[in-house]
């Protein structure tokens, strides 16, 4: 890697102006900036390590949510009484994220602020139309994901928390990528409050909502209800592990081992 | 209290002694070496498949902080350094030899694949080096690349060298093409068939080191590496490249993190780093990082094929007919062209009695990373054709697999057993590790599973493999009447010491294969001293005499067998001292396990006593011999060792996602003598894994420019533990008949006996879809394509 300056604020204040820079990094887990700087494809000025930043950290539920700080790394979230008790499906969802190693050192903030398309917890946050907490606003999911790799988020904002609404039924499954073992589709279904969320990941750019298994399974909470709906290909990612086409068909097949596993 | 000592002969599961210090994190590595003033190399490497180099701008670069040289291929050609050798000459149809076009250490005037060295920086650090090696401007000129084989023998495609016309390295071919097609044309039935061998990336977990010293007081030149056979490159290195006398160059091979054949060539980075500290006097070390592991460790595999098979109306066959293409890649790897001609199409008779056999292979150049041995190298390409040809026989001719290949095994009472493809196979008995792998997998049962795993909306198929190898390689003779630029026997010392303790200098090298415990195991049987006093030493040319290293699951059949014959000749000599300390006649003299009997008497002496009194000769025959008790010996093997064996793999595949899931995989494998069973149940076990990465998961792809798609393990899939079956492994001896041991060799049985099994049992599996060819890796949007596409040929 290149060299920097790295920082190790205690407070969100302090970490935001260190960001002014606009070439700083903010550094959580570590598990994606770590690998892009030891293959030299990030120059950054200086590395800011949120990893001191005590508001940062913890779970919590607070009325009819669960409030989950930033810095919580995935090995909480999975093994969290209160996220079983609450969103059985999101303690899944952390339990199966990489492996134990990333696990122990990956955080919810570093997974959502990256939005990589093949990550687990967007689908989660978008399909439990979670809050977004940053250093300066509060930003709905369906507002924060814009791209691959793109958020809502502005260089010196900090995503500190983020606020997940406790829903009746939820549930997630994804097929692997037989090489990394990042998502190649997977689903997030949830029904709160009486409506009906649906979150693909993996398949495409970005993760996005399913609007027409949205509006079957709203009529009608069965895997047989989404088996009629066809996922288009598209604009969907095609590699040299599968086409399009091929994550189009996993992303049915997916939505219908989620909502079984919601029950 | 006298506790009788465990038995640590052969047969006995002995645990590995070097896992001590392996699990203790104390093996000591290439790159744990470090020596004071030491540099650091880095690499600069194309970016492109094929380009002509304008010029090349160190300046910059040799400014920077902490560089201490920059240097380029012309800097090495001022020096009068040569090229990378070739071991191998094959020779084409018309019996004029390969093209075999130059491969400078540095790319000079043009590079051939993305990886090719071009220059290498040297600084005080490893970052300050890959910061200069950045700053180093080459002017490129980008070339169309060939890239796959289709591509490259195509008229009119872009030329990999001048000196290979149409990129054909050679045209090779083997038996008797008008026979063969006599048989044919009275075949009641031909069964035909393409395939592709996918190639692989090797990824031994250690990466690639080579850390190069030079003494300026005496001229003394010190190599270590990461090799799996240090003779080989002090002999290729010191002679053809940097012309330097044996006696001026050591090369070690210290611990090594695996190799699978990736470690058995001679590198560019070897030569760099020898070559750079001569010139600077100061000691250079290069280490790969896992990138660079992708694109410049030589490759494996890379074949296609059409095959065709003759059969007479009971199902035996008449003839084989086989035509492959191979890859070579960029550049000739040290052994790249025997692997699809000696290692691969004297291995078609496979354990089968077909009377004529016909091969020609074409080798062809591209602009990808050099291709040459990977664990099993021809054998496990000559396996997969033999193997998937024999399931789509039996398809087409509607006898049962299992019969079919029963019905052409070579009888047990045929050894020694001569193929029409040149070898000659001296022991085995297919039907024996057949009924024991049927048994032992209850292949009679197996419905009951397909039916079982239906009702849970799951396809479940088995399928088999019958296998043969040749490996122990090679009687030198033979291999050099073939084209090889080397003998393959090897050598052993066995050194007693005065106190009894031995020490044994062997040739071949251990890079994960428990040679420090299995040896020591021949030396418990035979000389009856306890493992914890024996002591391996390989892998330096000061410490042993000139030996061949290891590949081709050599080490004990070649190696072994230069011990035992190192030991008679010890247990000779032991025998007239111990005649002379007991006044008896030699020939009186008996000796088992460590005792030296006068035979029908209780005089005895130990071990020790004779070596004590060969070091302390004082009272000792001294006219008629000489004292110290240590001999050396080199055997040079008669034929081949030929292992073989039955594999059964059990799959179950989700026809939603296509993802074929490892249910069970049985092994009965025929490795002749077994020293350490445990030893070769992880042996085979580490080669089913890899014959299962690459029948499900690996492979190598690149993009139409030549670029490494697959380039990470984000992207190569390498095999984990999940993606394995329980493997049931089992061995049936019938010992080899011209070794002292009657062994065969375990290293490659794995790799190559599996591959076939895995693909048969997805095909069997995919039954009801119509699948007739199947290229690995049988992914799951591969398989999920098959399913889909039958589902709508169904409904049409």
């Amino acid at each position: 890697m290149y060299d920097f300056a790295y920082h190790k604020p205690a407070t969100v204040a302090d970490a935001v102006k260190l960001l002014a820079d606009p070439d700083a990094k903010a550094i959580s887990g570590g598990h994606t900036l770590i690998p892009a700087l030891k293959h030299r494809l990030n120059k950054p000025s200086a590395v800011v390590d949120l990893s001191g930043i005590a508001e940062m950290k913890g779970i919590k539920r607070v009325g009819n949510a669960i409030v989950i700080g930033a810095l919580t790394r995935h090995v909480e979230v999975a093994t969290s009484a209160e996220v079983k008790a609450a969103i059985p499906a999101l303690a899944y969802l952390a339990s199966h994220i990489g492996d134990v190693q990333v696990r122990n050192r990956g955080t919810l903030g570093g997974s959502v602020s990256n939005n990589d398309p093949a990550a687990d917890y967007p689908a989660a946050v978008l399909g439990l139309g979670a809050t977004i907490h940053t250093s300066k606003r509060k930003i709905a999911a369906d507002d924060f994901f814009q791209g691959m790799f793109t958020t809502a988020l502005e260089q010196d904002e900090i995503l500190t928390a983020i606020e997940f609404p406790i829903p009746e039924k939820a549930g997630y499954a994804k097929m692997k990528n037989p090489a990394s073992r990042y998502v190649m589709a997977g689903v997030f279904v949830a029904k709160t409050g009486g409506a009906v969320r649906v979150a693909v990941n993996g398949a495409g750019p970005c993760v996005f909502r399913q609007a027409d298994m949205e509006k079957a399974l709203a009529a009608n909470w069965s895997a047989d209800a989404v088996a009629g709906v066809k996922q288009s290909a598209d604009g969907l990612n095609g590699d040299i592990h599968g086409s399009a086409e091929y994550r189009a068909h996993l992303v049915g097949v997916m939505a219908k081992r989620a909502i079984a596993a919601a029950g | 209290m006298n506790v009788a000592a465990p038995f640590e002969g052969i047969g006995a599961s002995v645990r590995r002694k070097e896992d001590f210090r392996f699990l203790q994190g104390r093996g000591a590595y290439t790159d744990d070496f470090n020596r004071q003033g030491q540099l650091y190399a880095w690499i600069v490497r194309s970016p492109h498949a094929h380009a002509r180099i304008k010029g090349v701008d160190t300046s910059a670069a040799s400014r920077m902080p902490g560089v201490v040289a920059v240097f380029t291929g012309a800097d090495m050609a001022k020096d009068n350094v040569g090229g990378l050798p070739c071991g191998w000459q094959i020779h084409n149809k018309d019996g004029s030899p390969m093209a075999e076009p130059p491969h400078p250490v540095l790319a000079v005037d043009k590079v051939r694949h993305v990886g090719d060295p071009v220059a290498v920086a040297i600084a005080a650090t490893r970052q300050q080096a890959r910061d200069a090696a950045e700053a180093v401007g080459v002017d490129y000129e980008v070339l169309p690349a060939a890239v796959s084989m289709d591509a490259a023998l195509k008229a009119g495609a872009p030329q990999v060298h001048d000196g290979a016309p149409g990129n054909l390295c050679y045209d090779w071919h083997i038996g008797d093409k008008a026979v063969v097609d006599a048989a044919f044309a009275s075949a009641a039935k031909v069964v035909k068939l393409d395939l592709v061998n996918n190639r692989l990336i090797p990824n031994a977990m250690e990466p690639r080191a080579a850390l190069g010293e030079f003494d300026p007081t005496t001229g003394d030149y010190t190599l270590h590496t990461t090799s799996q056979n240090p003779h080989v490159i002090r002999l290729l290195m010191g002679a053809n490249v940097l012309h330097i006398p044996e006696s001026k160059l050591r090369v070690v091979a210290p611990d090594v993190g695996g190799g699978f054949g990736s470690k058995i060539y001679h590198y560019a980075e070897e030569a760099i780093v020898t070559w750079s500290a001569g010139k600077l006097a100061r000691p250079v070390k290069w280490t790969a990082d896992r990138t660079e592991s992708f694109m410049s460790d030589a490759h494996g595999r890379d074949h296609v094929s059409h095959t065709e098979l003759a059969l007479d109306a009971d199902g035996k066959f008449l003839g084989l007919r086989v035509s492959t293409l191979a890859n070579m890649g960029a550049y000739l790897s040290t052994f790249a062209p025997c692997v699809p001609t000696y290692l691969y199409a004297t291995l078609l008779a496979g354990v089968y009695t077909t009377p004529v056999i016909y091969c020609e292979v074409k080798a062809v150049f591209t602009n990808t990373v050099p291709v040459d041995a990977y664990r099993g190298a021809g054998r496990p390409e000559a396996t997969f054709l033999l193997e998937r040809l024999m399931d789509v026989a039996a398809l087409e001719t509607g006898i049962d697999r299992v019969e079919l290949r029963r019905r052409n095994f070579i009888p047990t009472d045929a050894f020694p057993y001569q193929t029409p493809v040149a070898l000659q196979y001296d022991s085995g008995n297919y039907h024996a590790t057949l009924d024991q792998a049927l048994k032992a997998s209850d292949w009679a049962g197996f419905e009951a599973r397909r039916a079982e795993a239906a009702k849970r909306g799951k396809l479940r198929g088995i399928g088999i493999s019958t296998y043969l190898e040749a490996c122990g390689i090679a009687p030198s003779a033979v291999v050099g009447s073939l084209g090889a630029r080397a003998g393959l026997y090897e050598v052993g010392t066995i050194r007693v010491h005065p106190t009894g303790s031995v020490t044994v200098l062997t040739g071949a090298h251990s890079h994960g294969q428990g040679h420090e415990t299995t040896f020591c195991q021949l030396v418990a049987d035979k000389l009856g001293v306890p493992v914890a006093q024996v002591d391996i030493v390989h892998g330096d040319t000061a410490k042993v005499p000139f030996g061949m290293g290891t590949y081709g699951s050599r080490s004990l059949a070649v190696g072994g067998s230069a011990m035992m014959k190192a030991m008679d000749k010890i247990i000779a000599k032991g025998k007239r001292i111990a005649a002379h300390l007991m006044e008896a006649d030699v020939d009186d003299i008996e000796f088992e396990r460590g005792i030296f009997r006068v035979a029908g008497t209780d005089k005895t002496k130990a071990l020790v006593d004779i070596s004590v009194a060969a070091y302390v000769p004082h009272n000792y025959p001294i006219e008629e011999l000489e004292p110290g008790l240590e001999e050396t010996a080199f055997y040079d093997p008669k034929n081949f060792t030929y292992p073989g064996g039955c594999h059964i793999a059990e799959v179950e595949i989700c026809p939603e996602t296509g993802k074929v899931s490892m249910v069970n995989f049985t092994a009965v494998d025929d490795v002749g003598r077994v020293i350490n069973p445990m030893i070769v149940e992880g042996q085979v076990q580490g080669g089913i894994a890899q014959g299962i990465g690459q029948a499900l998961l690996e492979t190598c792809v690149y993009d139409a420019d030549g670029q490494l798609l697959s380039g990470s393990m984000m992207d190569y899939t390498m095999p984990r533990a999940d993606d394995l079956a329980p493997v049931s492994v089992a061995t049936h001896t019938t010992l080899c008949t011209h070794n002292p041991l009657g062994v065969k060799g375990c290293g490659e049985v794995g790799a190559i006996g599996s591959p076939p099994a895995v693909i048969n049992a997805v095909v069997d599996a995919l039954r009801d879809y119509g699948v007739r060819t199947l290229d690995m890796p049988a992914t799951p949007s591969k398989i999920w394509g098959i399913i889909n596409g039958g589902r709508r040929m169904a409904a049409e």
